[in-house]
């Protein structure tokens, strides 16, 4: 399904966005990746700012208040039963989700 | 006096539970005739369940009967934004992807609630997975501000805010990544608190930016945040990032605080360019207010909070670029018709249930993340952010806490910034920094300008939302912008 899309050349250079659409497991129509293109290109431009900030010798913080090793017991505990994930599954069959095929057939 | 049992604040709600001047059930009913009377033109709900809503309330007017009742929250109703799970019931982060989706269990938020008594309820419209600021991103339902409702609630916790400002409830909750629960609270003048980060527990609650989400209270008053805080606070085993930390009553807590002087920091940063001179007027009464009950009122610099904007959008799509490649089309949520074989069924089903504000903010997420890119925009953003959080603690210790604006302008048309992506990101800028460095802040209301609610933000130190919360209801106290206000649908 990739191939048949155009390859768009965005205002933006370095910006792929069919490659990030593959990525990102998202079917972009051709007018949303027009469209995409450009505003990325904007806010990227925005982002330029952060070049400008002195980082060198700063540590980068994944989280405010970082908590390190929590630990508990390993204990058994309940699951959902499958009646819950039946009613929440796209497709499901003998207590299993149902999806397509992933592997060829042998031979 | 409003004359519907939902539009009076909780506490007074809890002592008429007491004193036997009316029960649950009529309270429920009062909320649901509420929304029946008024949410057409609102559109807070993306629906309720009247029958469990009546059924919770039966409930705690038999525990209420039999002297079992389980605290001031028992019997008060508290709506729930649509991102946050309640066992069978509807969670659809009002996107088309979870259409038909019913929650599996509850929340520990809301399971904290059931503990507490309160009648939890409702499914609150909001921006698809909390991606907005107006609620306009929601792929079922159009927000109205219950104060003029040619105006956007705000967002992305809108409906949380226009419910609780229509007097539809008397609570509700909602969550706040880069200002979420704050400025829709500002926009339709109620009060909003994003509490430190890991003071709640996330279990259950739709993910967006993981080191950023946290959920909170939207209220009436200050005291009706402290309660409804105090109930949803806490350690979770089902929650690493909770804190284990003590929780104080904050309710208890508003009076022994009353007028304290405490130093006010007031960060020029937050007064630049692009403040509505209005909201900065609106903000000098109340810096006038607090320099009265003999506050120190001290000019600060946050000068590394000039970059928040551009660091939250790279740290904020990057997790939630993540965070959303569950949503697959395999195990729940929207699965394409059109798919044909294990990849497709992926892309297009992300395609068709997605909208767009969710797919740009993935595609610039997945960019940020992109070998090559990562260390230039990721990285980067991430070492800003210890900046921003080191210039706030570098200040609190000169200072009890800082007085900001919320929103940068009052409440926007609906379609107001439609086109323009940037300007809409720019609207967060007073609210992200706070979120970036983990920081508990509150939203109160502080009267009308030009007819539209203003209001202002206290931002506290790691934990302090008690000092937050005395301070806020020192202002409510001598002034009336809150309490038994709640606005009527036009």
């Amino acid at each position: 399904m990739w191939a048949n899309v155009p390859r768009m050349t965005s205002q933006t250079p370095g910006i792929d966005i069919n490659h990030l659409a593959k990525l990102a497991r998202i079917a972009l129509s051709d007018e949303e990746k027009i469209r995409f293109a450009h505003e990325l290109g904007g806010i990227l431009s925005y982002f330029e700012q952060l070049k400008q900030v002195n980082v060198e010798g700063v540590a980068p913080s994944a989280h405010a208040f970082p908590v390190y090793d929590m630990l508990r017991e390993d204990e058994a505990g309940p699951l959902l039963d499958t009646d819950a994930l039946q009613r929440i599954a796209p497709a499901f069959r003998d207590a299993q989700v149902v999806v397509p095929r992933i592997v060829d057939d042998e031979g | 006096m409003p004359d519907s049992l939902s539009q009076k604040p909780a506490t007074e709600l809890a002592a008429l539970l007491r004193n036997g001047q009316t029960s649950a059930r009529e309270i429920a009913q009062s909320c649901i005739e509420r929304v029946n009377a008024v949410d057409g033109t609102i559109g807070a709900f993306l629906g309720f369940d009247a029958g469990d809503f009546l059924k919770q309330a039966d409930e705690a007017d038999a525990r209420r009967a039999t002297g079992k009742t389980l605290g001031p929250l028992d019997g008060i109703p508290v709506a729930l934004k649509d991102n946050i799970s309640a066992k069978d019931q509807p969670l659809t982060c009002a996107s088309k992807m979870l259409k038909g989706y019913v929650s599996p269990y509850d929340a520990t938020v809301t399971r904290k609630l059931r503990e507490a008594g309160a009648l939890v309820w409702g499914r609150l419209n909001m921006d698809e997975f909390a991606m907005g600021a107006s609620t306009e991103n929601s792929a079922f339902l159009k927000t109205h501000n219950p104060r003029d409702v040619t105006r956007s609630p705000g967002g992305s916790s809108g409906g949380s805010a226009a419910a609780v400002a229509a007097g539809l409830t008397p609570l509700a909750l909602g969550t706040d990544t880069g200002g979420s629960i704050r400025q829709p609270a500002a926009w339709c003048g109620v009060v909003g608190m994003k509490p430190t980060y890991g003071r709640v527990s996330r279990y259950g609650i739709a993910a967006f930016a993981s080191s950023l989400d946290q959920a909170g209270p939207l209220a009436r008053t200050v005291a009706d945040a402290a309660l409804l805080l105090h109930a949803i606070s806490g350690a979770d085993p089902r929650d690493g990032t909770a804190l284990a930390n003590p929780v104080p009553d904050y309710a208890n807590g508003l009076a022994g605080h009353r007028g304290k002087p405490w130093r006010v920091g007031v960060p020029h940063e937050f007064f630049a360019t692009g403040l509505d001179p209005a909201v900065a007027a609106a903000i000098e009464t109340v810096i006038a207010f607090y320099r009265s009950l003999g506050c120190e009122i001290k000019q600060v610099s946050l000068p590394a909070t000039a970059h928040a904007v551009a660091a939250y959008y790279i740290i904020a799509t990057a997790e939630a670029s993540s965070n959303l490649a569950r949503y697959d089309g395999i195990r729940y949520g929207h699965r394409s018709a059109a798919a044909s074989d294990a990849v497709d069924i992926y892309a297009l089903s992300r395609a068709e249930g997605f909208g767009d504000e969710v797919k740009r903010r993935i595609i610039l997420g997945t960019y940020v993340l992109t070998s090559g890119y990562y260390d230039a925009y990721y990285v980067r953003a991430q070492k800003v952010r210890t900046l921003i959080r080191d210039d706030f603690l570098r200040v609190f210790n000169d200072v009890d806490f800082l007085l900001t604006p919320v929103s940068p302008t009052l409440p926007l048309k609906l379609g107001g910034e439609a086109d323009n992506v940037l300007a809409q990101y720019l609207g967060d800028i007073y609210t992200i920094p706070v979120n970036l460095a983990g920081l508990p802040a509150i939203s109160v209301p502080c009267g009308s300008t030009r007819g539209l609610p203003a209001a202002f933000q206290l931002i506290g130190k790691p934990l302090d939302e008690a000092t937050l919360l005395a301070a806020a209801h020192s202002f409510e106290e001598a002034h009336s912008c809150t309490a038994h206000d709640p606005a009527d649908a036009k």
